[in-house]
């Protein structure tokens, strides 16, 4: 039972960097590879600032604002310089390296002995509970610890989600999705495109970012090289809520990303509590995308191909 | 209301690809005035509605809208002046947002876009009429993405979108030429009909002498990057799809002749 929380736990955590992939990839069709530097990032800036004594809130804010001043160098080097949005996000995720190891000092921040948002709903959710530290859900024995923590983080991302919703639902977020629309129209509307993109992708690398925070608070350690992948298997996520839900309408794509990234994480507890080695998971995932890319059209040649017959 | 004086465009210049779309063109648009613009494949006819609308910045010239030198300012800055509707019905408009997502970007063309929501009760209630004026049948559909309408409907959108905020100028780059002839005929109704009710000054670049003829108050011919004919008052009134052609068919005859000679029979029989 501790697993299948810790499993919705890491999938809820990682949902946030699912939306903030679905912001670049599919908003903006930018295949923004920062996201791999800024998973760290946050991380690494909420570890610092977590054993400087910073409070958990204050300092996963801060990780969210590192990440979107890395956003927005990847699209200032996009727009203003003319690069290649893929070498762009390559350049930015390269120097984040160095600069996430000058951020902690060291490769790697243990977070075990210092107040964190896990910590904190584990305190808030043992008052809540009268100081019991374990109940009983439908006969499994739960940790206090465990739920709270879960509840925490779900409340965390329904907050963000809602908040995405509401934001690409304003002038500013509008303009936004047309960009990644139909550039033509928007600038002959009077929107600055490039604008548009550089702000996009800070609150893109902004969540992600967050993610990586939580991430570290939630493991208890914060690691130079935890964001590796990890926009590949935001955009597994992103690929299986389309599945779920379709494509038809913001929201629904909101809530498809978060539901994707639960169930992604879900398979991936499975597979490895079926002897998967923890070594093949990024070829796993990366194998998985894939599928997931070409499947579609294959399906379409296929339909055609039969239409013909 | 516009003025271009001596506006020049080369394209790929220095390299064997060189195209001089735009030679020292010089126009003069009075407020109000509706300009046909017809010419031959290639002969700069979008390159000048392109100069205006800030595609990319000219070489040489001034260009003057509405009291600003807009020469140096970037496309999106002139679309606080401009509205455009383009020859791809797919160009106007953002296939995954709604047509009330879409009228909503237009209602706000050139001003800021902040937090404020997109969707107002006062702006959607506006949208029903106005869709409905249309006469398409589109009002109850405004929460459907505009990528599942036909060609005509979206041009028809997007020509209500680039109305939406009263333009200084209305660019329409052969708005008509991808659709097919209904709906053609219905956005030029709907065309002539904001035209003429908001008195806006207009350039229309267009390939059918029909519309050319029987549209606007003023026609200019253009050939190789200059304006070679330029009728106006009376003169346009007269003009009668035949007579173009005829304009077409002399262009094609100097044509035949190499450049020099043809500019010294234009001095001597013209």
């Amino acid at each position: 039972m501790s697993l299948l929380i810790g499993t919705f736990t890491i999938g809820c955590i990682l949902s946030l960097l699912a939306l903030g992939v679905f912001i670049s990839f599919r908003i903006f069709a930018f295949p923004d590879i920062t996201a791999d530097g800024s998973v760290t990032l946050g991380a690494s800036v909420a570890a610092t600032l977590l054993i400087r004594g910073v409070s958990p809130p204050l300092a996963s804010l801060a990780g969210f604002f590192a990440g979107t001043l890395a956003g927005a160098c990847t699209g200032t080097l996009h727009t203003r310089f003319k690069i290649n949005p893929l070498l762009s996000g390559i350049l930015v995720m390269t120097a984040l390296y160095s600069v996430n190891l000058h951020v902690m000092g060291k490769s790697n921040v243990p977070l075990l002995s210092v107040n964190t948002l896990a910590t904190q709903s584990e305190q808030l959710g043992v008052r809540l509970m009268r100081g019991a530290t374990s109940f009983n859900l439908a006969g499994w024995d739960v940790t206090v610890r465990d739920a709270s923590v879960l509840c925490a983080v779900a409340l965390a991302v329904v907050v963000a989600g809602l908040l995405l919703y509401l934001f690409l639902r304003t002038n500013l977020g509008m303009a936004m999705r047309a960009t990644g629309d139909n550039v033509q129209m928007i600038r002959a509307l009077g929107v600055n495109d490039a604008n548009m993109i550089v702000f996009g992708l800070a609150i893109s690398n902004g969540m992600v970012a967050l993610a990586g925070a939580l991430l570290a608070q939630y493991q208890g350690f914060a690691d130079v090289g935890m964001g590796i992948g990890m926009v590949v298997w935001g955009l597994a996520s992103v690929i299986i809520g389309e599945a779920l839900v379709g494509t038809n309408q913001v929201g629904l794509t909101i809530i498809g990303a978060v539901m994707g990234s639960v169930l992604f994480r879900l398979l991936v507890a499975v597979a490895l509590r079926w002897g998967l080695s923890p070594n093949d998971l990024k070829l796993i995932t990366a194998g998985f995308v894939f599928c997931a890319l070409i499947v579609p059209q294959f399906l379409r040649k296929k339909r055609l191909g039969s239409a013909h017959a | 209301m516009l003025e271009m004086r001596g506006v020049s465009k080369t394209f790929h210049p220095g390299t064997p690809n060189e195209v001089r779309s735009l030679r020292s063109v010089n126009l003069d648009l009075a407020p109000g005035s509706w300009v046909i613009i017809i010419g031959t494949n290639g002969s700069g006819k979008s390159t000048l509605l392109n100069a205006v609308a800030g595609t990319f910045l000219v070489d040489e010239g001034s260009i003057r809208l509405a009291g600003h030198d807009i020469m140096r300012w970037p496309e999106h800055a002139r679309a606080s002046l401009i509205g455009r509707v383009f020859q791809n019905p797919f160009s106007g408009t953002s296939p995954s947002l709604t047509i009330e997502e879409n009228l909503s970007l237009a209602s706000r063309r050139g001003c800021g876009r902040g937090l404020g929501w997109g969707l107002k009760a006062s702006l959607t209630a506006k949208m029903r009429d106005e869709v409905a004026s249309l006469n398409m049948g589109l009002e109850g559909r405004l929460e459907n993405a505009i990528g599942s309408l036909s060609g005509g409907q979206r041009q028809a959108l997007t020509l209500l979108m680039a109305t939406w905020l009263r333009p200084e100028l209305l660019l329409l780059d052969e708005h008509t030429a991808a659709l097919d002839p209904k709906s053609a005929d219905l956005v030029i109704a709907l065309t002539e009909q904001v035209i003429t009710r908001e008195k806006l000054t207009t350039l229309m670049v267009t390939h059918s002498m029909h519309q050319a003829a029987s549209l606007g108050d003023r026609l200019i011919m253009m050939h190789r990057g200059q304006i070679i004919h330029d009728f106006q008052g009376a003169e346009k009134r007269r003009l009668r799809p035949d007579d173009l052609l005829a304009r077409f068919g002399e262009v094609r005859r100097a044509e035949q002749l190499d450049e020099s000679a043809a500019e010294m029979l234009a001095e001597q029989y013209i």
